[in-house]
C-alpha cells in the first residue's frame, strides 16, 4: 500500500458518479448500501446487484460545518448532509446552494467534487 | 451474590495538561485507584486499558503494557478500543472475565492524551470514529454528525437550541463543586447560546471540551471482597453492550441510539432492575444532543421527552433523576479513553454517599453508566448498586 493506491470500490464508485453511471449495492429485500459489500449490512442477503442511483433525492438532516479538521480548513464553513435516494442514503458535501438555503426535504442529485483544501474527490451534492 | 465490587478508583484531574504524557497521566489515576482500594499490587491479575487516539496522539501503540508498567504491574495488559466507549468495553470484559472466575483483582482504566495536538488536530483523531471513505471524506466531523442528529432531533420531536442549552447549564453546575473537572464555571443559557456555532445547531458551548486526563477502578470478585475485608459496598450488577452500523447514514432513525438500548436492556435484566429503579445516570452527554438521545435510548425518558428534562430541572441533583453529577463530558471533560471508568468511578463515589451533591441526592442505590463510541455504533452500560 502507498499513499497513491486507490481505494477499490469506493473510488470505482466515484468515477461511476463521475461518468453518471453512479450506482449503489441492493439486496433481494431491497435494502440498498455502498460498496464494497458481499453481504446486505441491513439484512444479510447475498442476492447483491448494483442499481443506478435516482436522479434525485432529499436532504434528510445537514449542517454547516464551522470548525473544521485540517483536511478540510479551506473548506470551511461547508454543509455536510444526509441525502435519501430511496433504498440508499447518503454523506456527502452540498455544493451550490447557499448554506442558508439548504433545509430538510431539499432536492439534490449526486456528483463528485474536490475538496478545495487538498483537492481530494468527496461525494457531492447539487441541486436538481 | 457473585457481582463483582468496586474497591478503589482514581482519577487524574481532567483538564488541559499538554506537556503529560499518556503513561505519566495513567500512573497517577492507577496508582491512585490502587491505593484507594488497598490491595496488594501482587493480587492484581491483569490489566483492562483504553484508549482511542494514542497512535495519533503520541505516536504510541501497544499502549497496555506500557500502562501496566507505569502503576508498577507485571501483568497481562490488554488495550481495548470502541472510540469514545474504549474503558467502557474494558469494564464489561473486566466483569466478564470476574463472574467467570478467571480473576479475582483487575485493574481495569483508560486514558487519553489530546490537547498536545491542539483543537484541529484532535477533532481529526476523533473523526476517525466515523467511517473514513463515506463520512469523513464527505465532511463528518464529530460535533458535525452530532449537528445532523440534532437536527434530525428537532425535525421529528420538535425542541430548541435552548432545550440543549439547558443541559450545558445543568452540567457546568454540577461540575462547580468536582475538583476533578475541567470546567468549573457558571454559564447561563445565553452563554451557550451566543458562543461561536462549531456545526450548526451545534455551538461551542453544546460540545464537551479537549482534555487530558486518566481513570482507573480496582474492580474485584465478592469472594475477594469477603476474604480481605474490602469497604467495598458498590458493585457492577448488570453490564450490557450493543452495536449498530458505522455510518449515521446506514441507521433508520438519526435521532435514536438503538445500540445503547440494546446495551441497556441487557444490562437491566442481568441486575434484575429497570429504568425506574435508576437513582442516578452518568451518560455520554460529548454534545449536549448526546444526553437526549442517551435518556430516551436507556428507557430513563420517552421518545421525544427528553429534550426538556434538563430545562424542567428533572436531571439536576436537585430533581427526580439527577444526571451527570461529575459535570459529565460537558463540564468534568472528554479524555476519550478514559471516560467509561471515570463514569463508573464518579457512580461510585455518589453511590458511597461521597459527593458534594449527598444532601440533595440523598441514598442513591442504583446508578446507571452509559458509555457511547461514535455515533454510537458502540455502546456499553453498567449498572451499579450498593450491595453491602
Amino acid at each position: 500500500m502507498t499513499e497513491t493506491a486507490r481505494d477499490g470500490a469506493y473510488d470505482d464508485l466515484l468515477d461511476a458518479i463521475e461518468d453518471g453511471e453512479g450506482y449503489y449495492v441492493e439486496c433481494a429485500n431491497g435494502h440498498g448500501s455502498l460498496p464494497p459489500r458481499r453481504v446486505c449490512p441491513h439484512c444479510g442477503s447475498r442476492d447483491l446487484t448494483e442499481e443506478p442511483f435516482p436522479e434525485a433525492g432529499e436532504v434528510l438532516t445537514h449542517t454547516t460545518v464551522s470548525v473544521a479538521t485540517p483536511g478540510f480548513s479551506e473548506d470551511a464553513p461547508y454543509v455536510t448532509a444526509i441525502v435519501d435516494f430511496g433504498a440508499v442514503r447518503v454523506t456527502g458535501l452540498v455544493r451550490g446552494i447557499d448554506p442558508e438555503d439548504v433545509e430538510i426535504g431539499t432536492t439534490v442529485g449526486i456528483d463528485v467534487g474536490e475538496r478545495e483544501t487538498t483537492g481530494e474527490r468527496a461525494v457531492v451534492f447539487r441541486p436538481r | 451474590m457473585t457481582h463483582p465490587r468496586v474497591a478503589g478508583v482514581g482519577l487524574t484531574r481532567f483538564g488541559e495538561h499538554p506537556e503529560r504524557t499518556g503513561r505519566d497521566l495513567f500512573a497517577a489515576a492507577g496508582l491512585g485507584a490502587l491505593d484507594d482500594a488497598g490491595v496488594d499490587p501482587d493480587d492484581v491479575d491483569a490489566l483492562y486499558y483504553g484508549n482511542f487516539m494514542g497512535e495519533l496522539a503520541e505516536h504510541q501503540g501497544h499502549q497496555a503494557p506500557l500502562m501496566a508498567e507505569a502503576v508498577g504491574l507485571d501483568v497481562p495488559a490488554t488495550r481495548y478500543e470502541a472510540a469514545c466507549a474504549s474503558s467502557g468495553a474494558a469494564v464489561r470484559e473486566a466483569v466478564t472475565a470476574l463472574r467467570a472466575g478467571e480473576a479475582d483483582v483487575l485493574l481495569v482504566g483508560g486514558a487519553e492524551r489530546m490537547t498536545n495536538i491542539g483543537t484541529a488536530g484532535a477533532t481529526d483523531a476523533l473523526s476517525i470514529a466515523a467511517d473514513d471513505l463515506y463520512e469523513i471524506r464527505a465532511g463528518m466531523t464529530f460535533p458535525g454528525a452530532y449537528a445532523l442528529m440534532a437536527r434530525a432531533y428537532f425535525d421529528e420531536y420538535g425542541g430548541s437550541r435552548e432545550d440543549l442549552a439547558h443541559i450545558a447549564v445543568k452540567n457546568h453546575d454540577h461540575a462547580l463543586p468536582n475538583e476533578y473537572a475541567q470546567l468549573q464555571k457558571e454559564i447561563t443559557v445565553e452563554d451557550v447560546l451566543e458562543a461561536p456555532m462549531v456545526a450548526d445547531p451545534l455551538g461551542l458551548y453544546d460540545a464537551c471540551p479537549i482534555t487530558d486526563g486518566a481513570s482507573a477502578a480496582v474492580l474485584v470478585s465478592a469472594e475477594y471482597a469477603e476474604r480481605h475485608d474490602l469497604a467495598a459496598p458498590v458493585a457492577v450488577t448488570g453490564s450490557g453492550q450493543g452495536g449498530d452500523k458505522m455510518a449515521l447514514h446506514d441507521r433508520e432513525y438519526f435521532a435514536r441510539t438503538p445500540a445503547a438500548t440494546a446495551a441497556a436492556e441487557e444490562a437491566y435484566d442481568d441486575a434484575g432492575v429497570g429504568p425506574d429503579d435508576v437513582d442516578v445516570a452518568e451518560v455520554h452527554d460529548c454534545f449536549t444532543v448526546a444526553e437526549v438521545l442517551a435518556l430516551e435510548s436507556l428507557g430513563l425518558y420517552d421518545p421525544g421527552e427528553g429534550i426538556t428534562a434538563a430545562r424542567e430541572g428533572d436531571t439536576h441533583a436537585t430533581g427526580d433523576l439527577p444526571v451527570n453529577l461529575s459535570g459529565g463530558l460537558k463540564a468534568k471533560g472528554h479524555p476519550v479513553g478514559a471516560t467509561g471508568v471515570a463514569q463508573v468511578a464518579s457512580l461510585t463515589k455518589v453511590l458511597q454517599g461521597e459527593t458534594s451533591w449527598a444532601d440533595d441526592v440523598g441514598d442513591a442505590e442504583v446508578g446507571l453508566a452509559h458509555n457511547a463510541g461514535g455515533t454510537v455504533a458502540s455502546a456499553t452500560v453498567h449498572v451499579l448498586e450498593v450491595v453491602a
